[in-house]
């Protein structure tokens, strides 16, 4: 019994009249947990209940705390009939479980119900007094921490990366039980997202086993995802990186100054600081498992105790460019070719590929979901790797063994590993796992880069790790070095045109890279970066089972090659050698095929400028034809010039001999990085036919060229004031002021002409992505000037004749003024900035070690930042952010002046988590602060915390103190009065403000003020509008935090951390 | 094709003030997009009427979905549904309950039942405004009578509480409420020629001096004195009081030496001094019967019509200036002190102070 559950009903408000007589309710509530439940006494006639109940006390495993939610229903008291049910909350403890994470959850929950949506609030307290276990044989895994995040969270540092933790659960989906048939869809809607919750916990406690297993304490870049497979089941599952994290104690946090440059500091601590961090790590050489995990890695989960079998009852029924990977990849490219290795840095590469080797061979599948790391981690990035597989859906007929759904993924990953084999590369990074479901057809796809990592985060219990690796890190400046190729130059994976690098001028570097994973932060480049799009639309035949499942994998290797095509051009259109944060999606209905490609393009000083792209005629001679193709190819030449003032991309003059000339000289051919091109024959077919060609002449008697260019050409730039991207980053922006706007929109469009052409779909699908997102600059042009940031399109075919776009996305505003400032420049004038300050710092400390004076110092020795964050803070005083964190305030004041008549404005434009801080400086235990936070906000009776969301994982200008724990939240609405609500789009305009005020709600609850790595994950909408009824589902998560502003005053800085971040900030000259 | 479905939803609820105004004031939602077409927010957008459209629709359907908030405003600061800001709030909540100061011409003192909601389409096309604009300020008017009609303490203040309005705009809706409470006529042709901010500020003349709540303000200051609907109705022992100044107009002795007085003031400061001593008697007996008869519920109604008829008429067609009827009223005020028989000082200032404001502000030059 290692765990008390307690709850404690305080009050409801704004409940629904349940009783038409007398227009008032007599709620009651009960209180369930696993199979426990509580009732309070009824409060009658009363809209605005108070139960003040007792605290109902839960005595339960932690597994059980894990796995299921505290369940809270209010109902209506009814003498004769049966009580009515108000609506639901479900609240996820597992925050609770962590003690670094929130201490109580206390707060108004919006109660829920499926068919009415939000009806009124109630008031719940939760706490959990967990004694200690010491069962190493234990099932919970209590205590690992989850975050979204998909880099090292900001308070924390990396002791040590682990690596790749998936596991999947599976189960009956209650909507096609035979049970619904006869019960309301509401009460199966119930049945489903209780289940989804149970099964969530549930795959998060295997999850955290694995963690615990490999010796680490938390997982990072956690993505879980549902697949509804309808009558063949629910599957849950998630991918993530289990690492050692050690929490950066408050105050310190380096960081700070650089929202953009995060975790720079508190990461290189990590390994230069042995005489304090020495002893964390101890950790990994505890736990034997850990130092050889491979053999355990796998065999440990669930069931499937050996290796799953390929499973031969499915006759293969998915054809996907990458069949028999391993067979056609090992021989291409001698792999482990560490003798060969470029002569430059031979021996040096060889070394740390051994190492690097030694450290991820061992792992099954050396995968990380991060996109973004410390500095140092990525040596070397070979390109984007992915594989797709059509799989059809049977029945999982034992739930507790989901052999095949593993053996499936299982199968995609080697190939992955082995396509980043290809690439000479001994990881994948930034790495996700995706499905699209029609029917009971599936796509399974998977994609990361390519890429070579330092091993010193990942060798166990390896503490001297200091000196001599960073002599490993001499030779690639980390402005450059990622770019540089992985592979041996003499004998390259694919065709590249390999130059020096434009930066160091000591190792070639590839003519044109595509990645998954954020700009490093310290990566040069030139201008500003953008979002860029290629999108397809494919017809495809009706058909079922096998038949359409071939149809569909003889599709997949054409799509994914023209969205490539499309990509590079675009991408040559704006001047640009990279993307980042690429990801595309193949979605599949039953007709058609959508294929959307997103990225961030963006400059790299250290790659050669792109060439133009030329238009050629199949019939030269012509002359009228001739006048066609010259027209093109000014308005061509037109875009790109514009292109280039428009992003500001005006790469320095090179003395020498220019080896990237801007005219496309025929040699110069650039070639994708499409690794499963090289796995399967029909690929290199295509690809050798290409090849014979100028890559970027486009033959414009070529019908997929006339697409092609009428793709590049329709492309609007955003309106004036306006930058997009997809990543965490933007590219060439970095004065940040602190308004924030996270949005979600959804459209779907109905294709009412049966008879289309790909050509006709594939423009109807650009104009929809285009029109959305000049719908978005409209929306948004109060904040201008702002950056649409982490734009994240996801794609899908609902039904027949129906495409569904739904974006999520933040809006930041940022100072005009400085955006003119060369990154490359910023980022060393940072960096010694930094330094400087770092020293005055130290040197402050000697003199006198008072907060105020620390404070001066560091204002005082860091011109440049300083500079920075005085300017932006000038600016967000006014801005519509500061004001949304003054309601508080506001409101209160507002209610003195009502009460008393009496006006006070001197504490007017005190912020919210200003007030906090100044709290959190009287009380220096974590607990302290979330309480005294809480007990702050409640003393304003009136009012609601004001909480901000983003998608990405800081907010300008503030600091995040405290990590409070993951959100993950599953809903479904339904209506059967779907004209009266405003039709599809009016109920799922309210739902999704539901969705956000509930997660809002929750995170309040927390103790928190803000969610970060706010993703919406599914947003799957079924309508029939001849019944008038509608159903969506929605699946969101993101990370609960507490931040500060900037310019508050840092509470008590410790001094241990500021020995910390001298160290940190030697390390960075060094 | 079509687009099927279009939302777009931001954790900051996104509010166009125009938009807004525009839903508002009824407008269709193409009708709506038109007139933003027009107002030329596209022009630095590469965009068409469809971004415009799609937006519309977007914030239409947000402000439904808050109007039900809407309707009791101390909600909007505590739901959850919603991140507002606060100034956006209040903003909000004092456009939803400004009204069309033609339109509550048209309803005031009019009762606010279904009978005259139903007329509120003839009474839109007069003070041409939409329908559905009409609708939502005669609910407004109907929901803060309710609201107010239940509870005790100041009417003012018990508006802008309530529905957190600005002073203005609660000063308003206390008039609003106090004419639709005494069902003062107002339609009357001969009253055409009034604002409804003249009324209004008759309204809170009469609000802050005749009625019980008044008094209260000087004699009643705790609160547990309260009397329900002190400030709605006017104070009847008052109206009482106000019989014994018939004796200025019934006493012969009285009233000439009312008017020699008042002459003797004004002799020389006046070009329209004949014509004002040639009325004296007709217009001290108008006002005078005014006060008498305000004991009839009736007659109260007819308060607004016998000022204007008993005594601004006459005075216009004699074409006094509104520095002469200043002049005139402050005299004819303050002569009354002087006179040794007259004994009903107190109630006659109280008269004679919300009847010399009231004619200020009605009599227009």
């Amino acid at each position: 019994m290692p765990g008390k559950l307690k709850a404690r009903i305080v009050a409801g408000r704004h409940l629904p009249v349940m009783d038409r007589a007398s227009d008032l309710t007599d709620a009651f509530v009960e209180v369930k947990f696993g199979n426990t439940t509580f009732k309070t006494d009824v409060c009658p006639k009363s809209l605005n209940p108070q139960w003040n109940s007792e605290w109902f006390k839960f005595e339960v495993d932690d597994e059980d705390l894990q796995d299921e939610p505290l369940q809270i229903t209010v109902l209506d008291h009814d003498t004769y009939s049966a009580n009515d049910a108000i609506g639901k909350v479900y609240i996820d403890i597992d925050p609770l479980l962590c003690s670094e994470a929130a201490s109580v959850i206390s707060g108004w929950f919006p109660i829920y119900d499926t068919i009415h949506g939000i009806r009124g609030e109630i008031n719940v307290l939760v706490k959990v007094e967990l004694f200690n276990d010491l069962n190493r044989f234990r099932q919970s895994s209590c205590g690992v921490k989850f975050f979204c995040t998909s880099s090292i969270p900001r308070c924390y540092r990396a002791a040590m990366v682990h690596g790749f933790v998936e596991e999947l659960v599976v189960n009956e989906d209650p909507e096609y039980q035979w049970i619904d048939r006869i019960r309301t869809p509401r009460a199966s809607n119930e049945a489903r997202q209780r289940l989804i919750s149970l099964m969530s916990g549930e795959l998060q406690r295997k999850i955290g086993l694995k963690v615990l297993e490999m010796g680490g304490n938390a997982v990072v870049g956690y993505l879980q995802c549902f697949d509804l497979e309808g009558e063949s089941g629910l599957v849950v599952r998630a991918i993530g990186t289990a690492c050692t994290l050690d929490k950066i104690s408050s105050g310190s946090a380096p960081g700070t100054t650089t929202h953009v440059h995060p975790n720079t500091a508190p990461a290189s601590n990590a390994c230069n600081s042995p005489s304090k961090d020495g002893k964390e790590p101890v950790f990994g050489e505890d736990l034997p498992s850990s130092s050889g995990p491979p053999a355990h890695f796998r065999a440990l989960p669930t069931s499937s105790s050996s290796p799953p079998p390929f499973s031969p009852s499915k006759p293969c029924s998915r054809q996907s460019s990458s069949s028999d990977t391993d067979l056609s990849l090992t021989p291409k490219t001698g792999m482990g070719s560490g003798g060969s290795a470029g002569k430059e840095a031979g021996p040096l590469k060889t070394l740390l590929r051994q190492q690097t080797q030694t450290a991820l061979e061992q792992r099954e599948f050396p995968f990380f979901t991060l996109t973004s790391f410390p500095p140092g981690f990525l040596v070397h990035v070979g390109g984007v790797v992915s594989a797709r597989s059509v799989k059809l859906l049977d029945r999982i007929h034992n739930p507790d063994e989901p052999e095949t759904r593993d053996a499936w993924w299982e199968e995609i990953r080697q190939e992955i590993k082995s396509h980043a084999k290809a690439l000479a590369c001994h990881a994948v990074v930034g790495y996700s796992e995706s499905t699209s479901i029609c029917e009971e057809v599936c796509i399974l796809s998977a994609s990361g880069t390519a890429a070579i990592l330092n091993p010193r985060y990942m060798r166990e219990g390896c503490l001297d790790m200091g000196s001599s690796d960073h002599r490993f890190e001499e030779p690639s400046p980390p402005s450059c070095g990622f770019c540089h190729i992985p592979y041996d130059e003499l004998n390259m994976p694919f065709p590249a045109q390999l130059t020096y690098c434009y930066h160091c001028r000591r190792q070639k570097v590839p003519d044109v890279l595509f990645t998954t994973i954020d700009l490093p932060p310290e990566a040069a480049v030139t201008g500003k970066g953008c979002l860029i799009q290629a999108r397809l639309c494919r017809l495809k035949k009706k058909a079922q089972g096998e038949v359409n499942a071939m149809a569909i994998s003889n599709l997949l290797p054409f799509m994914e090659y023209e969205l490539h095509t499309q990509l590079m051009n675009k991408l040559k259109l704006r001047s640009m050698n990279a993307l980042f944060g690429l990801r595309i999606q193949i979605s599949v209905g039953e007709n058609m095929l959508l294929g959307l490609a997103s990225a961030t393009g963006v400059y790299l000083t250290a790659l050669p400028a792109p060439g133009g792209i030329q238009i050629a005629g199949k019939t030269p001679g012509d002359l009228s034809n001739e006048h066609h193709i010259l027209t093109i190819q000014k308005r061509i030449n037109d875009t790109i010039t514009k292109n280039k003032d428009l992003y500001q991309i005006n790469p320095p003059e090179l003395t020498e001999e220019a080896v990237g000339s801007p005219i496309p000289e025929p040699r110069q051919r650039s070639r994708l990085f499409r690794s499963h091109s090289e796995s399967s024959d029909e690929l290199s077919e295509l690809d050798l036919s290409h090849g014979k060609k100028d890559a970027f002449v486009l033959e414009i008697d070529d019908t997929d060229a006339v697409e092609d260019i009428h793709s590049l050409l329709t492309d609007a730039p955003p309106p004036s004031g306006f930058y997009s991207c997809n990543t965490e980053i933007m590219p060439g922006i970095y004065n940040w002021t602190s308004g924030l706007q996270m949005f979600t929109s959804v459209r779907v469009f109905r294709l009412s002409n049966a008879n289309l052409t790909n050509q006709g779909l594939s423009k109807i699908f650009t104009d929809l992505c285009e029109n959305l997102l000049k719908s978005l600059y409209f929306k948004l042009r109060s904040m201008t000037p702002c950056c649409l940031c982490h734009l994240n399109f996801a794609v899908a075919v609902p039904e027949e004749e129906l495409i569904q776009v739904t974006v999520t996305a933040v809006a930041m505003t940022f100072d005009k003024d400085q955006t003119q400032e060369k990154p490359g420049e910023k980022v060393i004038a940072k960096g010694a900035g930094e330094t400087e300050e770092q020293l005055q710092f130290s040197l402050e400390l000697c003199a006198d070690t008072s907060a105020a004076n620390l404070q001066s110092a560091k204002i005082s020795g860091a011109p440049e930042s300083a500079n920075i964050s005085a300017r932006a803070s000038s600016v967000d005083y006014g801005s519509f952010a500061d004001r949304c964190s003054t309601w508080l305030e506001l409101l209160r004041l507002k209610a003195h002046t009502i009460r008393r008549g009496s006006v006070k404005t001197s504490r007017r434009t005190q912020s919210l988590a200003h007030s906090a801080s100044s709290l959190d400086r009287s009380s220096p235990l974590p607990e302290g602060r979330s309480r005294s936070l809480r007990s702050n906000r409640s003393f304003g009776c009136s009012s609601v915390t004001v909480v901000k969301m983003t998608p990405l994982s800081y907010l300008p200008g503030t600091r995040i103190i405290k990590y409070l724990g993951i959100i993950n939240m599953f809903f479904i609405r339904e209506t059967t009065s779907l004209r009266e609500e405003g039709g599809v789009s009016g109920f799922l305009h309210s739902f999704i403000a539901e969705v956000f005020a509930m997660v809002r709600a929750h995170v309040a609850a927390l103790g928190g003020n803000a969610v970060v790595s706010y993703s919406m994950k599914e947003c799957v909408l079924m309508e029939n509008p001849n019944k008038n009824q509608a159903q969506c589902l929605i699946n969101v998560s993101g990370d609960a935090v507490i931040y500060v502003r900037d310019t508050d005053q840092e509470p008590l800085p410790a001094v241990t951390t500021i020995g910390q971040t001298c160290s940190g900030g030697t390390d960075g000259t060094t | 094709m079509a687009v099927e479905l279009d939302v777009f939803v931001g954790n900051t609820t996104i509010m166009d003030e125009e938009v807004y105004q525009l839903w508002l004031d009824g407008y269709t939602v193409n009708d709506a997009v038109k007139v933003r077409m027009e107002g030329g927010v596209l022009e630095d957008y590469d965009a068409s009427a469809d971004v415009l459209l799609s937006d519309t629709m977007d914030q239409y359907r947000t402000f439904q979905m808050c109007e039900r908030l809407l309707y009791s405003p101390a909600k909007l600061a505590n739901q959850l549904l919603f991140q507002i800001p606060p100034h956006r709030q209040t903003m909000l909540i004092e456009r939803y309950y400004a009204f069309d100061d033609k339109f509550v011409r048209e309803v005031l003192g009019k009762k606010l039942s279904k009978g005259t909601k139903k007329d509120l389409d003839d009474i839109g096309a007069k003070a041409a405004v939409t329908l559905k604009s009409c609708r939502r300020q005669f609910d407004n008017f109907k929901r803060v009578f309710k609201v107010v009609e239940e509870l005790k303490g100041p009417l003012v203040e018990n508006i802008r509480q309530h529905f957190l309005l600005s002073d203005k705009l609660a000063r308003d809706y206390a008039a609003i409420v106090f004419f639709a409470n005494n069902r003062f006529e107002t339609g009357k042709r001969k009253l055409h020629y009034l604002t409804f901010q003249d009324f209004a500020f008759c309204a809170g003349q009469l609000i802050n001096n005749w009625t019980v709540g008044a008094v209260g303000l000087t004699e009643l200051s705790s609160p547990d004195n309260m009397v329900e609907d002190m400030d709605v109705d006017l104070d009847k022992e008052f109206l009482q009081e106000l019989k014994e100044l018939k004796i200025l107009i019934t006493d012969k002795d009285l009233l000439d030496q009312h008017k020699s007085l008042v002459c003797t003031a004004l002799r020389g400061k006046t070009k329209v001094y004949n014509e004002m001593e040639a009325n004296f008697k007709n217009l001290s007996r108008g006002l005078v019967n005014i006060a008498a008869k305000l004991t009839n519920t009736k007659d109260v109604r007819d308060f607004f019509i016998d000022l204007v008829e008993k005594f601004i008429e006459p005075c216009r067609s004699d074409r006094w200036t509104a520095g002469d009827m200043r002049l005139y009223l402050t005299h004819y005020t303050n002569s009354a002190h002087i006179l040794d028989t007259f004994k009903h000082q107190v109630v006659w200032d109280r008269y004679m102070g919300v009847i010399k404001s009231c004619i200020f502000k009605m009599y227009h030059d």
